[in-house]
């Protein structure tokens, strides 16, 4: 009986833990579209103008305002708004007169290939040399470290972009040029997840993979150095302060070898917070570095958003900014999952 | 008589700070047999950096040197540092002031005992590992062994971290045990029962054990043998069932500075520090 009463328990707890967050998600979506629906709205900006252009009759400017559903009140137009946004309709796109989630659903997946990648490559190499730096506090490697992180960090990214298409693609020839594959590759796969590298690989096109790999493999490691400059800083500071800790002079009066009290000890306490800043760099990158895909002509988020901005494409900008937020949710509960998984003190 | 177990000569334990450097052990020498040893002194008087240079483990910056620092023949200042690592837990253990904080909060504390067991009997496997660590918690007087085994550090009372942080450290029958104020961290009746448990452990394998405390009531009626530090410096040797007769004027001040239950002296004589005695 104790059994069963600790099953229903455990799946009470789940459905209320799920309960909480979909309202978290829900407020804070809602707040989010509050915010910058109205902001679209104050700002100085006639989307009507943008649609029929400044020269057009007036019949006509009225006529798509009507249609545009702008002569409604304010209040009005932003519960149609939500009412709409709910079913996943973001209306359309003044810009590429599609609709702005099928837009969306383009662009997403390159700004999620790409992040991810530099988010990998930045924890990979950022947790070992920030692990590095903390042991090897005050010596040649510290400084050593430290400088790589304070370039990656101070440097503007579409710079050093510039420089290393000069360099590994103009000069070397070691990789592939902007955009995301050759356009001798770009039909021989048809688009799955809207992720090239997934796409051609699990469709056996290898040449194609290839292409892609060496296209995604300049901006992906910038964006991977990017983060690493943070990411191994926070690493050196979390190690440091977990270094100092009595728990780690027991593992070693225990007879454990240096590189279990460092890798064993220190790095899974010093994990727990890292989780956090490995997350909010990961959100950092999804939301689209919009110069490093200008620079690589990576037709990602963040290149989508700031086009619309520029051309008063308020659907759009709105629809982007849910996806954005909506990832800042998600990643949160990721985030808190992982902490749980972690740390048992916060289970 | 046999060669002693651990012999300590002129130790001395230096930090190069910024400021300029700072000494904090100053010619310490003791021998120690199979014994009791307490080590009494106040706060910064350098008793817990004997521990820890005794264990190879003083903090960086700091600098140990010592005319002669072996333990059982075996010269640790010189020794390599897999020596030290086996002698480490190995033979040498030490528990600590705070479970709180010396128990690594992210693993289970059966997890940290299987940990300190199989680092030094590399050819047990996990069964015998956590056979051995299971014995360990019982001897250690947990209830449930295996519960504790699989809880985490914060999931146990300040006592029971303390008895698995000895169960830790005794699971690979060390030869001497440094114990670094194991009981300042717990309250009165919690201590009397981890001490108990402690003496109890000690008698029955025939270890060492340097009892390092600022409790001069306590060391004395736990030790053979009691060093008293000041400033770095052995101020005074002594039986501990001699303490009443100590001639030098901190260990005096001190003990007059214990309350008595018979007669009621107010206000208790306070400790008139003499610089005379840090020199």
């Amino acid at each position: 009986m104790s059994r069963g009463g600790e099953h229903a328990s455990a799946l009470r707890s789940f459905l209320k833990r799920l309960a909480q967050f979909v309202i978290v998600l829900a407020t804070t979506l809602l707040g989010l579209v509050a915010v910058t629906f109205f902001i679209g709205r104050v700002v100085p900006i006639d989307p009507v103008i943008a649609i029929v252009g400044d020269r057009a009759p007036p019949h006509v400017y009225e006529r798509t305002r009507k249609e545009l559903g702008l002569d409604k009140p304010l209040a009005e137009q932003f519960v149609i708004y939500v009412k709409k946004a709910a079913t996943g309709d973001f209306g359309n796109s003044v810009l590429t007169t599609n609709p702005v989630m099928s837009d969306i659903a383009r662009v997403f997946p390159a700004t999620l290939e790409l992040a991810t990648l530099g988010t990998i490559i930045g924890t990979l190499i950022g947790i070992p040399l920030g692990v590095l730096a903390a042991v090897k506090r005050g010596t040649l490697i510290d400084q050593v470290v430290r400088f790589l992180g304070l370039v990656g960090y101070s440097i503007p990214i579409f710079w050093l972009g510039l420089m290393g298409l000069l360099l590994f693609y103009a000069k070397l020839g070691w990789v592939a040029g902007p955009g995301r594959i050759d356009v001798t590759y770009s039909y021989l796969y048809t688009p799955v997840t809207g992720i090239v590298l997934l796409d051609t690989l699990m469709q056996g096109q290898m040449d194609a993979f290839w292409d892609a790999v060496s296209h995604v493999a300049l901006p992906a490691c910038l964006l991977g150095y990017f983060s690493l400059a943070y990411i191994s800083r926070m690493t050196r500071s979390f190690m440091l302060n977990e270094l100092a800790q009595e728990y780690v002079i027991a593992a070693r009066v225990k007879g454990l070898s240096e590189f279990r009290v460092i890798w064993r000890h220190a790095l899974r306490n010093a994990a727990v917070p890292l989780i956090t800043v490995i997350a909010l760099s990961y959100a950092n990158l999804l939301e689209g570095s919009v110069l490093t895909e200008t620079v690589f002509a990576w037709p990602g988020l963040g290149q989508y958003i700031t086009n619309s901005l520029q051309n008063a494409d308020m659907n759009a900008v709105l629809g982007g900014t849910i996806v954005i937020g909506t990832v800042f949710v998600l990643l949160n509960l990721v985030s808190d999952l992982l902490y749980r998984l972690l740390d048992p003190r916060t289970r | 008589m046999t060669k002693p177990l651990l012999e300590v000569e002129d130790l001395r334990v230096r930090f190069h700070l910024r400021t300029g450097t700072v000494e904090a052990v100053r010619g310490v020498s003791f021998q120690l047999g199979r014994e009791r040893l307490g080590i009494v002194g106040e706060s910064g008087s350098g008793k817990s950096q004997t521990g820890r240079a005794i264990l190879g483990l003083t903090p960086p910056p700091g600098e140990v040197t010592a005319k002669r620092l072996t333990f059982d023949g075996i010269d640790l200042l010189t020794a390599s540092t897999k020596t030290l690592r086996q002698l480490r837990g190995g033979r040498i253990s030490m528990v600590m002031q705070d479970p709180k904080y010396s128990l690594n909060p992210v693993m289970t504390i059966g997890e940290q005992i299987i940990e300190a067991y199989q680092a030094h009997d590399k050819s047990a496997n996990r069964k015998e590992a956590r056979d051995r660590a299971l014995a360990m918690l019982e001897a250690v007087k947990m209830r449930d062994p295996g519960r504790v085994f699989a809880l985490y550090p914060h999931e146990v009372s300040g006592g029971m971290g303390q008895r698995a942080m000895i169960a830790m450290m005794l699971v690979t029958e060390p030869d001497l045990l440094i114990a670094d104020e194991p009981t300042s961290a717990l309250d009165v009746t919690v201590s009397m029962e981890v001490l108990r448990i402690l003496d109890e452990l000690v008698a029955e394998r025939g270890m060492s054990l340097i009892f390092i405390s600022h409790d001069l009531k306590l060391v004395s009626s736990f030790c053979d043998r009691v060093l008293v530090m000041y400033a770095g410096r052995v101020v005074e040797e002594l039986e501990a069932k001699h303490l009443r007769e100590a001639k030098h004027p901190y260990t005096q001040g001190l003990m007059r500075c214990l309350p008595t239950l018979a007669d009621d002296v107010r206000p208790l004589p306070t400790l008139n520090r003499d610089p005379a005695w840090a020199r």
